[in-house]
C-alpha cells in the first residue's frame, strides 16, 4: 500500500529518470544531461496551452452554470473537444493588420507575452521533486519574469494606433505597476518564515504532521495569502479588475486590433499567467503540494484549479471596478496592510505561539479598523424612496 | 466635423477624441458619440443618431390607420405593446371609439407586462455595462422568457406583438392565460428578492452608481425629460395617474420617486414600479369581467381597413410607456390615411441630457449613465 502510494507520488519523477536510464546506456553522459532539460522543457511547452486550453472550457462551463445555462456542450462528450474546435478556428482566421500599425511591434506583443507565461512554470513545483528548475532564488525569478508581462501589453495597446487600445494600454500600465507592489510585499511573510525564496523550500517549511502546517492557518498567512490572491486577480487581468480590456467600455482594450492567432495568444498569456499566479498563491500559503493521503502533484493541482474556480466565481457574480477606485484599494488600503502584516510576522517569530496570535489578532483588527475608517471615502447610502401618488 | 471643444487646453496638452460606435457593444445598438477625453475624464460628448432611420412617420402618413399598428411595434421593440396602445388610444380619440370593459383589462394586464419585461431588461443590460459579467441579465432573461412565452402564446409573436387594434384588442385571454399570468405574478416578487440581495447592496455597484450621473429637477423638468429617468429626479409625474386613461384610474399603485437623480436611483426606480406594476396586476386579475373585446363598429374594417375614414380633425394621445411619455399625433383629413403623423419618442428626447451627465464624469460612467437611460434605437430614429 505504502509502496504504490509513493509509486504513484513520483510517478512522473520515476518516468523521466527511467527514460534517462534508458538513454545512459548507449549514449555519451552529456547528451543525457541535454535530453534531462530537453524533457523537462517539452513537458513545460505541452503542459502550458493544454492548461490554457481547458481552463478556457472550464471557464465557459463554470460561468454558464453561474449563470443557469450549460456552457459548451455540443464538441464532444461534455464539449472536451471544444477548445480544439476553438482552436482550428483560431488558426483559421483571417490576421488583420491595421494600416497604420507598427507592425514589426504589432507582431511582437503577442509573442513577448507569451513567453514570460511560460518562463514562470519552470520554478512552480508541481509535486514533490517535480520543479522544472529549483532555483534558489525561485521566488525572486518569478517577480521579475511576471513584471514583464506588463511590457508586451503596453506595445499592443501602442502599436496598434488605436484609441481603445491607447486608453486600455494606459490603464494596464498603471494598474499591473501599482498591483505588482502589494503582491510582492503579501509574499514577503512567506519568504521570511521559510528563510528561503526558492520555491521548493517554501513548501517543505510547511510540512509539519499530515503536511498540513500551512502558512494560511497563521494570521499573517491569510492576510498574506488575501492580499496575495486579490492583487494576483488584478496582474492577470481578470474581474473585478478586468478595467485594460474592459468590454464594455473599450471593446476590448488592449487587443481591440488583434484578430486570429494572435488574439488566441494573448489569451494563451492570460489564462497561464491565472494558472501559474494560482499556483505561487498556493505554493507561498496553500502549502503547495503537501497535504496527507493523496499523490503530492494531485494535491497541487486541486488547490491550484479551486483558485481559479474562486478567479471564475468572482467573474461571474461581480460588477467591474472604476479606475480611480482601483488605484485607490491599491494603494491606500493593501500596501499599508502589507507593510503591517510583515510586522506581525517578525513577531510570530520571535514570540511564544499563544502571546504570538492575541499579538497578531490585536494589532490586525486595530490596523484593519484604522485602513477602513481611513479609506471610507465612500459609504454606501441608505436611501429611501417616496411612493407618491 | 465641427469640435464641441477646442482639442488643445491651455497648457498645450491635447484632448483625446474618441468615437463611440456606431459599432460598440454597450451603445445598445447603433447609437454613436463622440467623447472628448482628457485622460479618463470627459470634457465634452456629443451624441449623434440617424443611423436606424427608416422613415417611420412618412411611410405611416401612406397606409391605412389599421396598417400603421404593426409598423408600431417596431419603435420600441423591448415592449411592443405599449406602443400599440399608444396609438389606438390616439385613434380612438379621432375616430371616437368606445372600448369594451374587458378589452381595457387586457390592455392593462399586457401593457403591465411588457412593463415589467421592459424594465428587467433595462436593469440587466445597465448591469452589464457595469462590468458584471452577463449574470444579473441571463436572471433578468430567465422571468422574461415566461411573460414572453405568454406573449407569444396570446399575440403570436415574442417581441413584435401586435395585439391592440381600434375598440379592442385582437384576441381573448382564456382561463388558462390569466391563470398563468397569475403564476407569474406570484412568483415575481420572489426573483425581485433574489436580484436585489445579489446586487442592490452590493459595495461596487453602489460605488459606481451613487451620485453619479446626476440630473438635477430643474434640468429634467426643462428639457423634457419624463418617465422613471425623471421619477428618479424627484419629479412627481406618471401618464397613468396624471391622465389616469384606460382605466388606470381605478387601481390603487403608487409612484416611486428618487432623490439624488443618480444611476442608482435611476436603477432602484425602476425595480419598485415592478413591484408597483405587480400590484396593478393582481387588482386587475381579480376584478375582469367577462363580456366583449372588440368594439362592435370596428368589426367590419378588420376586413376592409380602407373603409375606415376617421372625421376630419387631429389627437395627441400619450401613454405612460417604460421609458417615458410615448405620445402619437394624428392628423385626419377624412381619407383612409392620416394626413400627419408624428410619434413624440422618449428614448429620443431623453437622450439630449446626456451630454449634461456625463461631464466630469469618467469614461466608465459615461457607458452606464447612457445605460440608465434606457434608450431603443428603434424609437430614437424611427
Amino acid at each position: 500500500m505504502e509502496n504504490i502510494g509513493s509509486f504513484i507520488d513520483m510517478i512522473f519523477v520515476t518516468a523521466k529518470a527511467w527514460i534517462l536510464a534508458l538513454l545512459g546506456q548507449f549514449l555519451p553522459v552529456w547528451i543525457v544531461v541535454l535530453a534531462s532539460i530537453v524533457i523537462s522543457g517539452v513537458a513545460i511547452l505541452c503542459l502550458g496551452p493544454v492548461i490554457m486550453m481547458y481552463l478556457t472550457l472550464l471557464e465557459r462551463k463554470v460561468i454558464g452554470r453561474i449563470q443557469n445555462r450549460y456552457g459548451p456542450n455540443r464538441v464532444g462528450i461534455w464539449g472536451l473537444l471544444q477548445p480544439i474546435a476553438d482552436g482550428i478556428k483560431m488558426f483559421t482566421k483571417e490576421d488583420i493588420v491595421p494600416a497604420n500599425a507598427d507592425k514589426l511591434i504589432h507582431l511582437l506583443a503577442p509573442i513577448m507575452t507569451v513567453v514570460p507565461a511560460l518562463m514562470i512554470f519552470v520554478v512552480v513545483p508541481f509535486g514533490r521533486q517535480m520543479t522544472a528548475a529549483d532555483l534558489n532564488i525561485g521566488f525572486l525569478y518569478f517577480i521579475a519574469v511576471s513584471s514583464i508581462t506588463i511590457l508586451p501589453i503596453f506595445m499592443a495597446s501602442w502599436s496598434s494606433r488605436n484609441k481603445y487600445s491607447l486608453l486600455g494600454g494606459m490603464r494596464t500600465a498603471a494598474q499591473l505597476i501599482s498591483y505588482e507592489v502589494p503582491m510582492t510585499l503579501a509574499a514577503v511573510p512567506a519568504i521570511m518564515m521559510s528563510q528561503s525564496l526558492s520555491t521548493n523550500t517554501i513548501v517543505l517549511t510547511q510540512a509539519g504532521s499530515f503536511g498540513l502546517n500551512w502558512f494560511i492557518f497563521t494570521p499573517w498567512g491569510i492576510v498574506g495569502f488575501i492580499v496575495f490572491f486579490l492583487c494576483a486577480t488584478a496582474e492577470c487581468n481578470r474581474p473585478p479588475f478586468d478595467l485594460p480590456e474592459a468590454e464594455s467600455e473599450l471593446v476590448a482594450g488592449f487587443h481591440t486590433e488583434y484578430s486570429g492567432m494572435k488574439f488566441a495568444l494573448f489569451y494563451m498569456a492570460e489564462y497561464m499567467n491565472a494558472f501559474t499566479l494560482c499556483g505561487i498563491a498556493a505554493t507561498l500559503f496553500l502549502g503547495g503540494w503537501q497535504g496527507p493521503f493523496l499523490p503530492s502533484w494531485v494535491w497541487f493541482f486541486g488547490k491550484t484549479l479551486a483558485l481559479i474556480c474562486i478567479m471564475i466565481w468572482f467573474r461571474g457574480t461581480f460588477p467591474r471596478f472604476r479606475v480611480d477606485h482601483l488605484m485607490a484599494f491599491a494603494w491606500k488600503f493593501l500596501l499599508p496592510l502589507t507593510l503591517v502584516n510583515i510586522l506581525l510576522t517578525a513577531l510570530w517569530q520571535f514570540t511564544s505561539a499563544s502571546a504570538a496570535w492575541l499579538f497578531s489578532i490585536m494589532i490586525l483588527a486595530a490596523m484593519l479598523y484604522m485602513l477602513v475608517k481611513l479609506n471610507r471615502v465612500f459609504v454606501p447610502e441608505k436611501r429611501n424612496y417616496v411612493l407618491a401618488d | 466635423m465641427p469640435n464641441i471643444i477646442e482639442t488643445k487646453k491651455l497648457d498645450g496638452s491635447d484632448i483625446l477624441e474618441i468615437n463611440f460606435g456606431p459599432q460598440h457593444p454597450s451603445t445598445h445598438g447603433v447609437f454613436r458619440m463622440i467623447v472628448q477625453t482628457e485622460g479618463e475624464k470627459i470634457r465634452g460628448l456629443r451624441p449623434i443618431f440617424g443611423y436606424l432611420h427608416r422613415n417611420h412617420e412618412q411611410i405611416a402618413e401612406n397606409l391605412p390607420y389599421a396598417a400603421i399598428m404593426p409598423y408600431t411595434d417596431r419603435l420600441d421593440y423591448v415592449n411592443a405593446l405599449a406602443n400599440n396602445f399608444g396609438y389606438a388610444l390616439t385613434v380612438e380619440k379621432l375616430a371616437s371609439l368606445e372600448v369594451p370593459e374587458r378589452a381595457e383589462y387586457l390592455r392593462v394586464i399586457m401593457a403591465e407586462l411588457a412593463r415589467i419585461v421592459n424594465h428587467i431588461t433595462v436593469i440587466g443590460f445597465m448591469l452589464n455595462d457595469l462590468g458584471a459579467f452577463f449574470t444579473p441579465l441571463l436572471y433578468a432573461f430567465r422571468e422574461r422568457e415566461r411573460i414572453l412565452d405568454l406573449f407569444e402564446e396570446v399575440t403570436g409573436s415574442r417581441l413584435m406583438n401586435n395585439y391592440f387594434r381600434f375598440g379592442g384588442v385582437k384576441r381573448d385571454l382564456t382561463a388558462l392565460h390569466l391563470a398563468t399570468i397569475h403564476q407569474i405574478v406570484a412568483k415575481f416578487p420572489a426573483f425581485l428578492e433574489e436580484f436585489e440581495t445579489l446586487l442592490s447592496k452590493n459595495e461596487i455597484l453602489c460605488m459606481r452608481c451613487q451620485n453619479v450621473g446626476v440630473l438635477s429637477p430643474e434640468t429634467a423638468t426643462n428639457a423634457g425629460i419624463t418617465g422613471p429617468v425623471l421619477r428618479a429626479s424627484g419629479v412627481n409625474y406618471d401618464i397613468r395617474k396624471v391622465d389616469g386613461y384606460s382605466i388606470y384610474h381605478r387601481f390603487d399603485f403608487k409612484i416611486p420617486l428618487g432623490k439624488k437623480g443618480d444611476v442608482y436611483d435611476r436603477y432602484y426606480v425602476r425595480i419598485l414600479e415592478i413591484r408597483e406594476s405587480l400590484k396593478i396586476l393582481e387588482q386587475a386579475l381579480a376584478k375582469i369581467p367577462q363580456g366583449e373585446i372588440l368594439n362592435k363598429k370596428t368589426v367590419p374594417f378588420i376586413k376592409m381597413p380602407r373603409n375606415f375614414k376617421p372625421p376630419v380633425g387631429e389627437a395627441y394621445g400619450r401613454v405612460e410607456s417604460p421609458k417615458g411619455e410615448l405620445g402619437f399625433y394624428v392628423v385626419s383629413d377624412g381619407t383612409p390615411q392620416p394626413w400627419r403623423y408624428h410619434v413624440r419618442a422618449p428614448s429620443l428626447i431623453n437622450l439630449t441630457v446626456l451630454e449634461e451627465m456625463c461631464l466630469g464624469q469618467k469614461i466608465a460612467d459615461a457607458i452606464i449613465i447612457l445605460g440608465s437611460i434606457d434608450i431603443v434605437l428603434g424609437e430614437t430614429d424611427r
